[in-house]
């Protein structure tokens, strides 16, 4: 294992690709991920590697989607805006069954948004705007060690599938700096090795049959075809890249659900909870998809008075947290957006409000349900 | 040339989005107008390779002007065949950006007017102003002649390729009778005559014939 040093987020996500086997980059510059294309103008070429800048992100994602298509192991790098302008080529990516590893350091929206951390990006990687039935796995880490992770093993995840993978970070992850353990370097395959490690690209090599990658397919039924046969690999990707973490489950009264930054948020606010008497859990989804849904069945429904989402958007993910949540219990949201962060304080209060509220509401419920019952942890003597 | 089993070819999207059916070397498709950013992928993981982008005029001159203007001002190291027949043929016949003045098409029924869509777009003329590419040459698909000399510049437009060079380009005028409302005759005559007079034939550009 290597020893452990001081990056900045940005860079030690640059390294970790190329330590998974990258070694072409696209990229067209967008704050707050400039230092990405930078990193990699400097390092690709001293590794073996490619890097071009692109005339626009639709350029950024075309030019990926060749080097997928020809065997290389590309990455791009963008932020909310231009990850918009690159759906288009998602979707062809995807129909085309061609791998690259994408990395969303978001930004706050709509439109230009801003240009702080953002977590409104949540609908457009995880639902996807291009066109069509395709499905991209995408994985939010917390910790700049955790994307250094996620990031070195991207690459084989989109090889393995023959399909874009995507790591989500924000503002606040891209410019940070923690100490990071970085893997030991994978082999990347040269052109030469390209044809023999994967045939079915356009690698212009004598081979027997030729290569064609395509996403047309005119002819409806062999359309139909190729959809299912998508849909089974989307469906082993559910079973094998589903990842969350959940922490302090049993017997918490409120259960926090956050991811990326906001999940760190959220983890000192349970700290400050438990001092002042309140039992707070946290399910952390790692994989926004596949998304942990099952983890909410860990959920103890005879203790958590409500689910709190912590996010920075208007509640994006509410949709996925009642699915996995299935009205057994209050769902809740504490947000701020437009590049305002919550503090851990300001979460804490909050919570307590959703926190009283809902006791309250279900000592009622429970007292109109069960006149008699005795309700002990709230009045002893009433019923 | 013998450039069987070392050629990557992108197909475009429009009439010709089939086109990697018809040429038995590796291919792929690419998203409408993106074939140059798309064979700037393939150029970086291949570089032994020959690589080519074949595109019609909404292809390449109308949504992927910004990728074909980029590649050969890089002088990326592949060739790009553009066929201009004037019209969308795929989508039945609307007005292109190289449709001509006077023209009609299904989205200019009365011809085409300066007032209301522009001037057509010379692509080769406009590309030749950059210093990027190394080779520019238009040619016609209207007579055998004619046929023969666009087979020459393909030729030479791959031999740059494989001495090195940078980007080349070769823009064929082809017809296209179905939309032009013309019978296949009409259409060459209409061609010859009045296609070639605002696309004038001829080498725009040639830095292998500057250096002699």
């Amino acid at each position: 294992m290597s020893e452990k040093v001081l990056m900045k987020g940005n860079e030690a996500f640059a390294e970790a690709v190329i330590r998974g086997g990258v070694r072409f980059y696209f990229g067209y510059p967008i704050t707050p991920q400039s230092e990405i294309p930078e990193f990699m103008s400097r390092e690709l070429p001293k590794r073996g590697g490619k890097f071009l800048q692109a005339e626009s992100e639709l350029g950024a994602i075309n030019m990926a989607y060749g080097c997928g298509a020809a065997g290389g192991n590309g990455f791009i790098s963008s932020s909310s805006p231009g990850i918009a302008l690159m759906q288009e080529g998602m979707s062809f990516l995807c129909g085309a069954e061609v791998p690259v590893t994408l990395l969303n350091v978001s930004r706050g929206g709509p439109g230009i948004g801003s240009i702080q951390p953002g977590q409104a990006d949540y609908n457009q990687v995880t639902r996807g705007g291009g066109n069509g039935d395709y499905r991209i796995p995408v994985f939010a880490p917390a910790s700049i060690q955790e994307a250094v992770d996620i990031l070195y093993e991207a690459p084989g995840i989109a090889d393995k599938y023959r399909n874009p993978v995507m790591v989500l970070a924000d503002g606040l992850m891209g410019q940070m700096m923690e100490p990071v353990v970085l893997p030991e370097p994978r082999h990347a395959f040269t052109s030469e090795e390209i044809p023999a490690a994967k045939p079915w690209a356009i690698s212009g090599s004598e081979k027997g049959e030729r290569s064609v990658v395509k996403s047309l397919r005119l002819q409806p039924e062999v359309l139909e075809a190729h959809v299912e046969h998508l849909y089974e690999k989307y469906a082993e990707m559910e079973k094998e890249l589903e990842r969350v973490e959940c922490e302090n489950l049993e017997g918490a009264e409120v259960v926090f659900v956050a991811f990326g930054t906001m999940a760190r948020l959220a983890r000192e606010a349970m700290e400050m909870l438990e001092a002042q008497g309140i039992k707070a859990g946290m399910i952390r989804p790692i994989s926004l998809w596949p998304y942990p849904y099952k983890a909410f069945d860990g959920i103890d429904f005879n203790t958590t008075k409500a689910v709190i989402s912590v996010e920075l958007s208007m509640g994006q993910m509410l949709q996925d947290i009642n699915l996995g949540v299935k009205g057994r219990v209050p769902v809740r949201l504490i947000h701020r957006v437009g590049g305002m962060l919550p503090t851990s304080l300001e979460v804490v209060e909050k919570t307590k409000k959703i926190y009283k509220r809902h006791a309250a509401r279900q000592h009622q419920l429970l007292s109109r349900l069960h006149p008699r019952r005795r309700t002990p942890h709230h009045h002893g003597d009433a019923g | 040339m013998g450039l069987l089993g070392k050629t990557i070819g992108v197909a475009p999207i429009g009439c010709s989005v089939v086109a990697h059916q018809f040429m038995n070397v590796d291919m792929c498709e690419a998203a409408h107008g993106r074939a140059p950013a798309v064979a700037s992928g393939i150029r970086r993981v291949h570089p032994e390779r020959v690589v080519f982008t074949y595109q019609g005029d909404g292809d390449l001159a109308s949504i992927g002007m910004g990728e074909i203007v980029h590649a050969a001002a890089r002088g990326e190291k592949f060739t790009t065949f553009f066929i201009n027949n004037g019209i969308y043929g795929m989508t039945g016949g609307q007005m292109a950006p190289t449709t001509l003045i006077g023209q009609r098409s299904t989205t200019s029924v009365d011809g085409r007017t300066r007032e209301q869509a522009g001037m057509p777009l010379k692509i080769c003329e406009l590309l030749a102003t950059l210093d990027g590419p190394d080779y520019i040459e238009r040619v016609s698909l209207d007579s055998p002649a004619h046929i023969r000399a666009a087979k020459k510049a393909v030729r030479k437009a791959f031999e740059y390729q494989l001495a090195g060079k940078g980007f080349t380009f070769v823009e064929l005028l082809s017809t296209c009778p179905t939309n032009w409302g013309l019978t296949p005759p009409e259409a060459m005559k209409r061609m010859r005559e009045e296609v070639a007079a605002y696309y004038p034939l001829g080498v725009y550009k040639d830095t292998g014939k500057e250096a002699e």
